[in-house]
């Protein structure tokens, strides 16, 4: 075992212990998200009160509006949901769960952490710099994030001290660290699995890890070499995305949502793996359709990979090319809904122990379930050209990408909680948590469906000039919508509370396994020392042997991986 | 304790690693090409602009690099039997030949600069050939890009030798080796889609 002393900065700082590599992306994630969401309370507030002077903030004209929009956006999925899903959640559980004593590469891991962090770093200062953070959307799209002036008269530093430049080389900096972390993973899973591991007995959520960074790895080339142009057109007046010196500013939609799309389910794969490990748990059942879930991803990941122009409907897009991603993007939703009835299934006729990890899950389920149905009718081209830049997309994918990162993170916050720390959380403050969630972010995100499917815009800081847009209902939609955000930022200071108090004085654990789950990190000690294990474990099953069994005539409602039965 | 005393699976981890960053390599200089092949689809006057390019020297750098490969081959090989001296001299003959051919390549680019044909290639799009403009934008995306990998390598074999000089990680020197190996391949695809296609 590692017992060799560490000095403050080793065991903290630059650390190469995976748990404390996973929590230093899971406090940036935090923090980021802390600021995007004071971003979206500036913003949801102007909207519903285009006059009225924001608390906190002040007054709010367009441009900072938009930038404020943006990057909110860019904050949130790649700062936030990238560093907490992949990154935090990855880095806790694939070693644990894999029964090994850390990442393959420790090294490359703590490297990579501090390449992400100065990539967080960068993204700070582009809201400082002189001009202002980048106002163009987060998407990037040229001509908007190709500033005109800088090309007729180039100035190489100012253009590269620009808010879209530093966004861009944020960007750069955010993926290479994720493209040595998903290195990692995947060479963790293949090398470093405990013995009797095989892949077939591996917990569904590292394979959901390695799916989300295996498609990480192949969708991201595309928008490198797309934002290394851009950065080029910036700072360097090249004309890559310039129609007038024959480049297409199409080409960089293409190159984006050639990622864009498959990030989602880069995204979607970690909660999908958490949710995965909680419901056979607190139903006391075999998951579901293991093997299904696992080709289903597989072809889901095979889909993604073809169906990004259906972000581009409106683009100028060859008609029999829309069919083309149409049907694609609709297609995708038959490998989802397996996964999703899989889960369902694994519920029904369980022996349900409604505990408070169980609630997120099916809260998650419930929400997602909303986001990925409107996804069906984004996808047809025929509807998406009616809902295009609408509220309704906005609407659409809050209620996607809401539960995936919050839903799926507070699942395995409350889960894992016991396990990494040792202490119980408050149950009766997380309940709270998790019903003021629920309730306020259907508040929120719902009202936004009917302003969009009546026409409101998105991306427009102030609707008081378009009378159709400005009948009582709208007006009292989007306050339930923006009184209901606030509520739900507030009520994660209950979470934050818990958090921080159960910490300190959370009761302490009395067995290591609290939930009576199968998988091996719940037979390290809470919380694991650095090495995990005392003795390496030796697997001998699948992780899901719950229900009713009889061990030398005494009935059992589960067997850990590890544990031998006597022949 | 040493991470790798509990890995129990027989790829070596080093190995995996570098083959899965090849693979990412490979689909950024692979978008980056579709791109280019796209346009080039669009823009036949690009065909023009390719004959400008120095086939004879880009046939030399391919040469150049071919034999950087098979340098690099015989150091791994000369590495699996530890034998110091050998991997030396044929990582130094690797490092040679990309010197040669960043030298090379700096003469390119510098011939094309002095006529004119820049980055941004001002006088082009000022004559209204913008589309000629793009290809030199995309010559010098792409073989910049590609540089930026040899002068990496070259960099990553001068601390591999420094560590072979001291007897350690004799491992490492396949590791190199299956990056030259790739930043070889990409040139092999760059060099007819940039000069040869006119």
């Amino acid at each position: 075992m590692a017992t060799h002393t560490q000095s403050f900065w080793t065991k903290y700082i630059f650390s190469q212990d995976h748990k404390v590599i996973g929590a230093q992306y899971l406090i940036v994630g935090l923090i980021m998200a802390a600021v995007a969401g004071f971003f979206a309370y500036v913003f949801r507030y102007h909207l519903a009160y285009p006059d009225a002077e924001i608390p906190l903030w002040g007054t709010l004209d367009p441009r900072t509006y938009n930038m404020l929009v943006t990057t909110h956006g860019a904050l949130m999925i790649f700062w936030v949901a990238m560093p907490i899903l992949v990154a935090a959640i990855g880095n806790y559980l694939i070693p644990t769960m894999l029964g090994t004593d850390d990442m393959a590469f420790p090294f490359l891991n703590m490297l990579s952490f501090w390449v992400f962090f100065l990539s967080a770093v960068v993204v700070v200062a582009s809201l400082f710099v002189p001009g202002g953070g980048f106002d163009g959307g987060w998407t990037l799209y040229p001509p908007l994030s190709v500033d005109a002036y800088l090309n007729t008269n180039p100035d190489f530093w100012k253009a590269l001290f620009s808010g879209g430049s530093l966004v861009i080389l944020a960007l750069a900096l955010e993926f290479a660290s994720m493209l040595m972390g998903g290195i990692n993973f995947m060479v963790t899973t293949i090398n470093k699995r405990a013995r009797g591991m095989s892949f077939s007995r591996m917990p569904i959520l590292v394979w959901f890890m390695n799916f989300s960074v295996v498609t990480f790895m192949f969708s991201v080339g595309p928008v490198i070499a797309g934002a290394l142009m851009l950065l080029l057109d910036r700072v360097a007046g090249t004309g890559f995305y310039d129609a007038y010196r024959g480049g297409d500013p199409i080409l960089f939609q293409h190159l984006f949502w050639f990622f864009g799309h498959p990030e989602v389910y880069v995204l979607l794969f970690p909660t999908l793996g958490v949710i995965g490990e909680i419901i056979p748990t607190f139903s006391r059942k075999p998951l579901f359709g293991y093997k299904f879930i696992i080709w289903a991803s597989i072809v889901a990941i095979v889909l993604s990979m073809v169906v990004w122009a259906h972000h581009q409907f409106v683009a100028g897009i060859n008609p029999y090319m829309a069919v083309f991603f149409s049907v694609g993007t609709i297609l995708i939703s038959i490998p989802f809904a397996g996964i999703i009835l899989s889960y369902v299934a694994t519920i029904f006729g369980g022996n349900i122990r409604l505990e408070l990890p169980m609630w997120w899950a099916v809260g998650f389920l419930a929400t997602f379930l909303i986001g990925g149905l409107t996804g069906l009718y984004l996808g047809s081209n025929t509807f998406d050209i009616y809902a295009h830049d609408t509220s309704f997309v906005v609407a659409h994918f809050h209620y996607t990408l809401f539960p995936i990162t919050f839903f799926g993170f507070f699942a395995a916050f409350y889960y894992w909680f016991p396990k990494f720390t040792g202490r119980m959380y408050n149950d009766f403050l997380g309940k709270l948590h998790f019903w003021g969630t629920f309730i306020f972010f259907q508040l929120f995100a719902l009202p936004i469906f009917f302003l969009g499917l009546n026409g409101q815009p998105r991306r427009m800081s102030d609707y008081t000039a378009f009378e159709t847009l400005m009948q009582d209902w709208h007006i009292q939609f989007r306050e339930i919508a923006t009184i209901s955000a606030i509520l739900l930022i507030l009520t994660q200071f209950i979470w934050l509370y818990n958090f921080i108090v159960s910490l300190w004085k959370g009761k302490r654990v009395s067995s290591d396994n609290p939930w009576q789950a199968n998988t091996l990190e719940w037979q390290a000690p809470s919380p694991p020392p650095h090495g995990n294990f005392e003795v390496y474990p030796e697997v001998y099953r699948d992780p899901y042997t719950f229900g009713v069994v009889q061990v030398n005539g005494k009935q059992k409602d589960f067997i850990p991986q590890n544990e031998k039965l006597p022949s | 304790m040493q991470s790798t005393t509990v890995s129990l699976r027989r790829v070596p981890q080093g190995r995996l690693a570098m083959w899965l960053l090849i693979a990412g390599e490979l689909i950024i200089f692979g978008s980056a090409i579709v791109v280019y092949l796209l346009l080039r689809l669009r823009y036949p006057e690009w065909g023009a602009e390719a004959a400008k390019t120095h086939l004879s020297l880009g046939a030399f750098n391919t040469l150049v690099l071919l034999v950087s490969s098979y340098f690099a081959a015989k150091a791994h090989e000369a590495s699996l039997k530890k034998l110091k001296d050998q991997v030396l001299r044929y990582l130094s003959l690797t490092v040679l030949c990309g010197l040669i051919f960043m030298g090379v390549k700096s003469y390119e680019y510098a011939e094309k600069i002095t006529h004119g044909y820049t980055f941004t290639s001002p006088k082009l799009v000022e004559a209204g050939q913008g589309a000629a403009a793009l290809f030199w934008s995309f010559y010098y995306f792409l073989t910049g890009l590609h540089a930026l990998h040899v002068l990496v390598g070259l960099i990553a074999i001068g601390f591999i030798m420094y560590y072979v000089k001291n007897n350690k990680h004799f491992h490492r020197v396949e590791l190199v080796a299956l990056y030259w190996h790739m930043v070889d391949l990409i040139w092999i695809f760059l060099f007819p889609l940039l000069y040869i296609m006119q």
